[in-house]
């Protein structure tokens, strides 16, 4: 999303989303889907539970040394004639990758879907550079087809209809096409077929890389992350530093439930093992292989109040299950992360200032923490987010002081009973038959669309005071 | 049967709005021979500071919540979220302070009313104070926070007079989440709205729940929309055949 669309209050950005009734169609079909899907998954999986707490355990570990880890997936990578680069930030992501097309004379590059360079806005930088980029996974193909960012970290077109994706194809690539799913593949993959071929660059990101034996893994049901890694002469890996896990052992844990998490599938169709540039005496590969490793925020939270989120997978399961998602989909977050790991996700890119209003997009139900995979626990860092926004005193001042005035009445039973006995008072020119439907603001917001319920002519504790009755 | 004497947390909004609640479960309690007192000077257990990242403030609130309950054998709740925040938050918040003992001691002492009745009481034999067809939503707090979905079922399932029927999307939050109401409306409205479709597709007359701001929350619209069904507490539900 651009500056000038983050400057519209977050209120408002969600407001509009669920006005769009395309969104709202699209949105509540894929979310329900995604649901049942995993549900069914692992209800026929009984020993998901213990391999979700040995995939959390072994994220945990690697945390606790990931330097360690990080060397040796190093040293791995470049004795099998990979380069490895590291960036601390977006910008020096971006310039790596952009000398790499210039170096190699790179014009176009097929990628594979990706959102660490979603994050750090890499499209954009190759055009730039007179490098163009082609999304081939479906989804991000038809965003970028639309000039769109993707709206869910799995599901980048998951808000859009597939009514809207045939208009999309006729009108973009001047052929008539049905609101079929199927025949809308079809013709992707056939514009598509002709830029692997003609790409000089093939860029991914990496949903795991293994320490042990230098293994860059993507997990993919197109197969064009196959293709991607293989056909173009330089292979680019984007990954974050915490994607690294320790061994195949590992790995094969979480193997075992991100594609559960994600689509419900047992294993996603696809689950490419790249290992270095092509080897003498091997058929397929690229000739030069670079892996960058993006820093961008995260190594400062292995020891931050937001650590628990460098566990996450990415698999998007917390984002179909949040009422809040379900409602606004993800454009309206403003960030290239949505849905409520995605609001962590930005506190930690982008500094806790940047989700004043974001940190608050959260009702706590706790759905996210029961649906993830490594059991992140969600709304514990939202809260803690929020602590820090009224810390950094970054709150309003009429909230911070409508706050400081809850704390005292709730501290003195005096004024707690006064504050009662003010409220009925105070409601009387509102209340009717025994409820309330239109108060002044701030309880406007409430009873715009509810009614609420009046103080009572006596509350619970003024009975037990003066009913023998009720006490005896 | 464990339980003698009880004492009734009746939390912020039981107290303001919902008296009747608290009410009810006097009468249960007695009912099943348990004595139930009100500690006074009550106020709130603290969550909605804790939940808008006021973490001193709650301490503070919750420091005087301990303090109320220090002699209480059994403390019962009607709200699911408020026994998570003692439950779970409280040893938390006072970890480090004189008065930790006691807040982990109140958090093992402290029971959601309908994990009370079955749990703690073993009590499941109750007539319905409202006849007829009743369903029930989960509370986020009591479901994911306490792990509770069976108590209130198996109350409601053996309920005299009453006939439970799923709710489709039972789990799914209410859009109450406290502040969350008022901040974002419309988003919390829309989520509701789902909610009561589904309450509407089970032609229950009764929708049942075990916490106060999810009862506000479904109750306000409901009453908006002059629906007939109405939304209950599972105490006043359960206190009927007087
Ligand atoms: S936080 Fe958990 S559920 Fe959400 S995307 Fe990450 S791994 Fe998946």
């Amino acid at each position: 999303m651009s500056d000038a669309e983050l400057t519209t209050p977050f209120r408002q950005r969600a407001g509009s989303a669920m006005k769009d009734e395309f969104l709202q169609e699209a949105l509540t079909i894929a979310t329900t889907k995604f649901i049942g899907l995993r549900r069914e998954a692992f209800a026929g999986f009984p020993e998901g539970e213990a391999l979700r707490d040995r995939a959390r355990a072994i994220k945990e570990a690697t945390l606790q040394h990931l330097d360690r880890h990080l060397e040796t997936l190093i040293a791995n990578v470049e004795r099998l004639g990979g380069h490895v680069h590291f960036a601390t930030t977006p910008a020096e992501a971006r310039s790596i990758v952009v000398d790499i097309a210039r170096r190699t004379g790179a014009r176009m590059a097929v990628k594979a879907k990706s959102m660490a360079t979603e994050e750090i806005h890499l499209n954009e930088a190759l055009e730039a550079a007179g490098v163009t980029p082609v999304e081939t996974d479906l989804g991000e193909y038809i965003i970028q087809l639309a000039h769109e960012r993707p709206s869910h970290i799995i599901a980048p077109a998951i808000h859009k209809t597939k009514g809207q994706v045939a208009e999309l194809f006729t009108r973009e690539l001047k052929r008539p096409a049905e609101p079929d799913p199927e025949a809308l593949t079809r013709i992707a993959r056939a514009e598509l077929r002709e830029k692997f071929l003609q790409a000089d660059l093939g860029i991914t990101g990496a949903n795991f890389a293994v320490a042990d034996t230098g293994t860059v893994v993507l997990v993919t049901n197109e197969g064009n992350g196959r293709m991607v890694t293989s056909l173009p002469r330089v292979h680019v890996a984007v990954m974050g530093v915490e994607k690294v896990v320790p061994s195949f052992t590992d790995l094969m844990v979480f193997l075992a439930i991100l594609a559960k998490s994600a689509t419900g599938q047992k294993l996603s169709v696809y689950t490419s093992l790249v290992q270095g540039p092509r080897r003498a005496g091997e058929l397929e590969g690229p000739e030069e292989f670079h892996l960058v490793l993006l820093d961008g925020g995260r190594i400062a939270q292995i020891g931050g109040p937001l650590r628990e989120a460098l566990s996450c997978l990415r698999c998007g399961a917390c984002l179909n299950v949040c009422p809040v998602y379900r409602q606004i989909g993800g454009h309206a977050y403003g960030y290239t992360y949505p849905g409520p790991i995605g609001i962590l996700l930005t506190a930690m890119l982008e500094g806790a200032p940047a989700v004043r209003d974001l940190a608050h997009a959260s009702s706590l139900c706790g759905a996210c923490v029961d649906a993830c995979p490594v059991r992140i626990d969600i709304p514990r860092m939202l809260i803690e987010l929020r602590r820090e926004v009224d810390d950094e005193k970054l709150a309003p001042w009429t909230e911070r002081v409508a706050f400081a005035l809850l704390t005292k009445l709730l501290q003195n039973p005096r004024l707690y009973r006064f504050a009662a006995k003010a409220g009925r008072v105070l409601q009387r020119p509102f209340a009717r038959d025994g409820r309330i439907s239109r108060l002044p603001l701030p309880f406007g917001e409430w009873t715009r669309t509810r009614d609420l319920p009046p103080v009572a002519s006596r509350t619970f504790q003024e009975r037990w005071a003066s009913d023998k009755d009720l006490r005896a | 049967m464990t339980a003698r004497r009880a004492s009734l947390m009746v939390t912020c909004l039981g107290d303001l709005f919902f008296p009747e609640v608290g009410v009810s479960i006097v009468r249960l309690l007695r009912k099943l021979g348990v004595a139930v007192d009100v500690p006074a000077d009550q106020t709130c257990c603290g969550l909605p500071l804790f939940n808008s990242g006021y973490r001193g403030d709650a301490a503070a609130v919750a420091r005087r919540t301990v303090a109320l309950f220090k002699e209480s054998e059994y403390v019962v709740v009607p709200s699911g979220s408020c026994a998570w925040m003692v439950k779970h938050e409280y040893p938390g918040l006072m970890a480090d302070t004189a008065v930790g003992p006691e807040a982990r001691e109140l958090a093992a002492r402290t029971h959601e009313l309908s994990q009370f009745l079955v749990r703690v009481l073993g009590a499941t034999e109750f007539t319905a104070a409202v006849p007829g067809r009743v369903t029930y939503h989960d509370s986020c707090h009591l479901l994911r926070g306490l792990h509770e979905s069976e108590s209130p079922r198996m109350l409601l399932g053996k309920l005299r007079g009453a006939e439970l029927v799923p709710l489709p999307g039972a789990d799914e939050c209410c859009g109450f989440g406290g502040s969350f109401a008022v901040r974002l409306p419309e988003v919390s409205s829309q989520i509701l709205a789902k909610k009561l479709a589904n309450v509407e597709s089970t032609g229950a007359g009764c929708l049942v729940a075990c916490d106060a701001g999810c009862l506000m929350q479904m109750n306000g619209g409901l009453k908006r929309a002059k629906s007939r069904v109405r939304a209950l507490h599972l105490a006043e539900l359960l206190d009927g055949g007087r």
